[in-house]
């Protein structure tokens, strides 16, 4: 940018007033409280989908913004697999105290212990979260669920809309997506039926971590370089615990790694990594050549339509 | 005043079947490095899959399953990659004629559109309706990339001839901003980096020129409109009479001091304060989300529109539009829908079916009959109330709407409001 001189400036202001665009994490920031409060204002009961993990607090984050100085107008619901990492828990805890939300924690384990569920022979408990959470929704009645899903991270999420609709079963079908236009969503549904929102369709891995560091948003301290006991299978370096590892002939070793992404420590694999700071990480990210999903997610490995199939069934 | 180009740029992609758009797509993400080795190591895998000697860069847009089955876009995929000068928003649309919807939905958000042709086959039928679409969207740039010159030996005279048809056609629907480049998608050529084979052609390659378009409608130039989203009262302690209108800005510039007018009912106020997401702001500009509080203690809840007070939205119960369909139910004289204006809903009755686009001529052709699946018509709206609603050609935001199914809630239609000189005068 070319710097104006003083005078020529102060003439320019008062004939129109000299603009300098909204930059790029401008823009997101004001459509993803745009999306937020077209839900406040338009649905009964909406819920906000919260894991501690990264994509989510900035959701809370944005939440805050968007309807302060009031208070954030709708609760929190986490589907807790059990086989979360202690750190990401604690956090969670402290976090919604922080923004003052309420915070409802649905328990995978529950299910299984009741038999309802069953435990599958990887241990992975991701796909096991989409009844649970049916079933909250659908006892609480809630309209309208924001998750943190955003379109780089996988093909099928690039398909999918802001406002989704889901059927009576929580099924997405994405052949019968609704057009999306300009910034109009369309969020009508029958009784029984309920909208998935995502605020930040838009934003890749990129702006969330530059948002962080713009906003100085407190993460998860796993999401940094720290030391830890990790063993590797099919290619990903897992964290050790009660969900079915190591085993046979894997082997511990201790290294400086980082999680970029956080979910159930079956399927979540960190990644080699001195990055302390966000600064840090910011540069990791962008000379990454290796996607985030593609680099830690066991569950997206299933198939080329992994992610498709377990939307289709109810998953976020 | 000169405006630095934005930092983000939203376009869209459209073509016909055989154009060779997922392959410019591919070639733009590949050579800007925006596609990440296991992303491109699982293209090739499912390229070799399925017996294809060559990596096949369609399947990086090709998300769902029918649509690598098939091998074809069936949706709009939305790409993202950034450059030093610029980060994008790409909405990949299909280029089949069934999926005209979806391009419909891909251009909705668009600043530019990139329109491809095969420079064996110039402009053809399918390129006349894209941009007849992009045109009557109101997207102001369009790049035609004239694809495939590596199979006419980079001829400069038959790319002049495409070039000057385009114009033409871009001419003849008011689209102020059209641009041809000759490329070659599967070589790069004229893509990201400089074609020595066409020593002829001076212009941007087409990267550099998506870097450099100065786009977005300089909000000084338009008047206010904020449609009213949602109403934030605390009622805390601290915070007793607080009481802030929040939203979007859709147009324009709105200042603390500036004079503004609410619609439809008509009240008159002045604008207080402005907040911002992180604070206090003097003024906000288009496209930013803020909160507006007003001088005066007045009933406005979601669904009002605060306007500049000297230039506000004509108030309308008689809405003419053009309207692309984009449901399978049709849509006729006598029919009741729901129309999603900003951030109102109101019922509606359609009072007449007026004409119907020929994509062949560019005209409209009279034409009473329901409208159908991806028909462009114009038709009358008679509205249940009044409704603050812009021209489109003039403003976006506030021109656009839905037609809603209200049994079912889907989306039938797209408008855009064509409002009469007379009622722009009242």
């Amino acid at each position: 940018m070319i710097s104006t001189p003083p005078l020529i400036q102060e003439f320019v202001e008062e004939s129109k007033v000299a603009l300098s665009p909204l930059s790029q994490l401008d823009v997101l920031e004001s459509e993803a409280v745009h999306i937020m409060r077209e839900v406040a204002g338009s649905f009964e009961r909406p819920v906000l989908l919260f894991s501690g993990g990264k994509d989510s607090v900035v959701m809370l984050h944005l939440a805050a913004k968007a309807f302060a100085p009031a208070k954030i107008p709708f609760s929190a619901l986490h589907v807790d697999t059990g086989h979360n990492f202690p750190e990401v828990l604690i956090y969670r805890d402290r976090c919604v105290e922080k923004y003052g939300v309420l915070l409802q924690v649905v328990l995978v384990q529950e299910y299984i212990d009741s038999g309802s569920l069953q435990e599958r022979s990887d241990g992975t408990r991701n796909p096991l979260q989409t009844v649970p959470l049916l079933e909250a929704i659908t006892e609480q009645r809630f309209d309208a669920v924001f998750g943190g899903g955003r379109r780089d991270e996988e093909k099928a999420r690039a398909k999918e809309r802001v406002f989704s609709l889901r059927d009576q079963f929580g099924q997405w079908d994405p052949k019968r997506q609704r057009p999306e236009l300009w910034d109009l969503y369309n969020g009508r549904h029958r009784p029984g039926e309920h909208l998935r929102v995502f605020p930040l369709s838009n934003w890749t891995e990129l702006d969330i971590w530059r948002y962080i560091a713009k906003e100085e948003i407190e993460i998860p301290s796993i999401y940094f370089a720290h030391q830890r006991e990790v063993f590797r299978r099919s290619g990903m370096w897992l964290t050790p615990g009660a969900w079915g590892g190591p085993k046979g002939g894997e082997v511990l070793e201790k290294i400086s790694v980082r999680y970029r992404t956080v979910g159930d420590m079956s399927c979540t694999g960190a990644v080699e990594s001195t990055a302390s700071a966000v600064a840090e990480v910011i540069e990791e990210v962008g000379a990454s050549t290796i996607t985030e999903r593609g680099a830690t997610r066991a569950d997206d490995r299933l198939s080329e339509a992994a992610m498709e199939d377990r939307k289709r069934e109810g998953y976020f | 005043m000169s405006i630095n180009p934005q930092e983000l740029l939203r376009f869209a992609t459209a073509g016909s079947v055989d154009d060779g758009k997922s392959t410019l797509v591919g070639r733009i993400l590949h050579d800007t490095k925006s596609v990440l080795v296991d992303t491109l190591a699982s293209v090739e895998r499912a390229s070799r899959a399925k017996g294809l000697t060559a990596t096949d860069l369609a399947l990086l847009t090709d998300g769902l399953r029918a649509e690598r089955e098939q091998g074809i876009t069936i949706d709009v995929a939305y790409r993202y990659f950034s450059t030093r000068n610029r980060s994008f928003i790409l909405a990949d649309t299909p280029g089949h004629v069934q999926y005209t919807r979806n391009m419909v939905t891909g251009a909705s958000t668009a600043e530019l559109a990139l329109v491809l042709v095969d420079a064996r086959h110039g402009v053809v039928e399918q390129t006349r309706r894209h941009v007849a679409i992009v045109a009557l969207l109101g997207v102001r740039h369009i790049v035609l990339a004239v694809n495939k010159m590596d199979l006419i030996n980079y001829d400069a005279h038959r790319f002049a001839e495409i070039e000057g048809r385009f114009s033409e056609i871009a001419a003849a629907l008011g689209v102020t901003d059209a641009l041809a480049i000759p490329v070659s998608a599967l070589d790069g050529d004229n893509v990201v980096d400089r074609s020595e084979r066409m020593p002829w052609y001076i212009g941007p390659t087409l990267l550099e020129h998506l870097e450099k378009v100065p786009v977005g409608q300089d909000p000084a130039d338009e008047p206010m409109r904020f449609p009213v989203q949602y109403v934030i009262r605390p009622r805390s302690d601290v915070h007793h009479d607080y009481r802030a209108y929040a939203g979007k800005v859709a147009h324009g510039i709105v200042r603390v001091g500036d004079e503004v007018v609410i619609q439809p009912i008509g009240h008159r106020s002045t604008i207080l304060a402005i907040d911002g997401l992180s604070g206090p702001l003097e003024f906000a500009v288009a496209s930013q989300s803020v909160s507006l509080r007003l001088a005066d203690d007045l009933d406005i809840s979601r669904g009002d529109l605060i306007s500049t007070a000297g230039d506000s939205a004509p108030i309308i119960q008689e809405l003419t539009a053009d309207i692309c369909m984009l449901s399978d139910r049709s849509l006729g004289a006598g029919d009741r829908v729901l129309v999603q204006h900003g951030t109102r809903t109101i019922a509606a009755r359609v009072s007449e079916v007026i004409a119907r686009l020929d994509v062949g001529t560019l005209r409209p052709v009279e034409f009473a009959a329901p409208l159908a699946l991806n028909d462009i018509g114009l038709v009358r709206l008679e509205l249940s109330q009044l409704l603050p609603v812009d021209n489109y050609a003039r403003l976006r935001r506030t021109g656009s709407f839905l037609l809603i199914d209200s049994s079912d809630g889907s989306t039938i239609a797209a408008g855009m409001s064509i409002t009469a000189a007379s009622e722009l005068a009242s």
